[in-house]
């Protein structure tokens, strides 16, 4: 591949950063504008990994952190593919996952929801694409959880998903919904993107034919990383 | 109608969360899962340059830390070569230079800092080459996509610097530079918002 710009981020698709009725976002959103960069080597570059630096268990949620057993919950796999917007996948790129226990408790010194620690789940996983973009999980359906934003908030299921892809104007860290959850509707978090067309793309589907039977659900994630042009930038001319 | 473009759409992000720690960071949530955790070690230990730390606060438009932050540092080495086959002549890349790092801060204080090499000076676009840097992401809770900036250094030559010369306000220029505070070490406060909020990028 050579050097070319990526395709200008949507930023009507993506969440702008003042949300109101997300009220951690009103002080921390930034209000003057950005300043508009066109692709240098320092944007069309980024880091690279291999299987050197992960484990092959680390992708097993329900193996990862077990001590005495198997994590409680629904045992589900998680499985898609990362592409670009041009519908290439992005291959051997660093997919890092985490997530609450099936109570909505997470591992983590400032979670005090009163839902149980599992003993036997960690909560986090990270795997590298195949050569054409393909990932796959294995963990427990995390439960829903309440949070501090109005008085009755629940956070939908989910999983917080961050990959890389090639450059590090692709870096994206989002989060994964399941089909069916009726709180996806009522999650603030959610509604900070302000195109239902942009939500259904995070809202993974049941997918029968990748369960295992007897053992494991599954689910299909795919998630999409900036595309890029297809020409180099070096010798082209320009105003200033 | 007309014949569809076929594109895909770049899928939405959303905020990194409070628990950013146990995906990215597991060992700062309290447990240790992984053998080798990602993104301590910028440089290595072969790395030719100068070795320097750089710290500070991210500060919310309250004026309080944010100590919920997680950074990500992306460089290029003392010659200014990114570790990367789209860089040209990455292949002279510093021996063990990753280029890359991940910190958080300490969650009482809401302090971060990493240690790396000082990066040269990096070719930038039509030729212009661009003062020594380092690219930062930015994310965490409240935070619904993730923040790009640069870090620049005040003592380097930055008055040719394409990017920053970008930035309208003058004055603003000062939020993206780092300032010295003893040999080796330097001081990059981030400001999200109000009076002297950081030039943010949209790259
Ligand atoms: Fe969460």
């Amino acid at each position: 591949m050579k050097p070319a710009e990526f395709y200008q981020r949507d930023r009507l698709w993506q969440p702008p950063a003042l949300t109101p009725d997300y009220k951690t976002s009103v002080a921390r959103s930034p209000r003057l504008a950005m300043l508009s960069l066109q692709s240098s080597m320092s944007e069309i570059t980024g880091p690279t990994f291999d299987h050197s630096d992960i484990d092959a268990i680390d992708n097993d949620l329900i193996k990862n952190y077990a001590k005495t057993g198997d994590p409680v919950g629904e045992r589900i796999i998680v499985h898609g593919r990362v592409l670009d917007e041009n519908g290439r996948g992005v291959p051997n790129t660093l997919v890092e996952i985490w997530q609450a226990n099936a109570g909505g408790r997470y591992r983590h010194k400032k979670d005090s929801y009163l839902a149980p620690i599992d003993p036997n789940f960690g909560g986090c996983g990270r795997t590298i694409t195949d050569d054409q973009g393909y990932y796959s999980f294995r963990t427990v359906k995390p439960g829903a959880y309440p949070w501090r934003n109005w008085v009755n908030n629940w956070r939908p299921a989910h999983i917080h998903v961050s990959v890389f892809g090639t450059a590090f104007s692709q870096r994206l860290i989002t989060q994964m919904y399941f089909e069916g959850d009726p709180l996806i509707a009522k999650c603030p978090i959610v509604q900070t993107i302000p195109d239902q067309r942009a939500i259904d793309q995070l809202i993974a589907p049941l997918d029968l034919n990748a369960a295992v039977p007897l053992d494991c659900l599954a689910y299909k994630f795919d998630i999409v990383l900036r595309g890029r042009r297809s020409t180099l930038f070096e010798n082209r001319l320009e105003g200033n | 109608m007309v014949q569809p473009l076929n594109y895909l759409k770049e899928s939405p992000s959303q905020t990194a969360g409070p628990y950013v720690h146990i995906g990215l960071a597991p060992a700062a949530a309290g447990f240790n899962i992984f053998e080798r955790e990602l993104g301590w070690d910028i440089a290595g230990p072969d790395a030719q340059g100068t070795r320097i730390r750089v710290e500070g606060v991210v500060y919310d438009g309250t004026g309080v830390p944010v100590k919920d932050v997680l950074i990500e540092a992306w460089q290029a080495d003392a010659n200014g070569i990114y570790p990367h086959v789209e860089d040209p002549r990455h292949a002279d890349c510093a021996r063990g230079f990753r280029g890359w790092g991940r910190v958080i801060t300490d969650f009482d204080t809401g302090v971060w800092g990493f240690d790396t090499i000082k990066p040269g000076v990096v070719q930038g676009r039509n030729a212009r080459p661009m003062a020594p840097h380092i690219n930062l992401w930015i994310v965490a809770r409240g935070i619904n996509i993730g923040l790009n900036t640069r870090i620049y250094f005040d003592d380097e030559d930055n008055a040719a610097d394409p990017v920053l010369n970008l930035v309208e306000q003058v004055h603003r220029r000062d939020t993206l530079i780092a300032h010295k505070t003893g040999p080796n070490t330097y001081r990059f406060d981030i400001r999200l918002q109000g009076e002297g909020e950081t030039v943010f990028m949209d790259i």
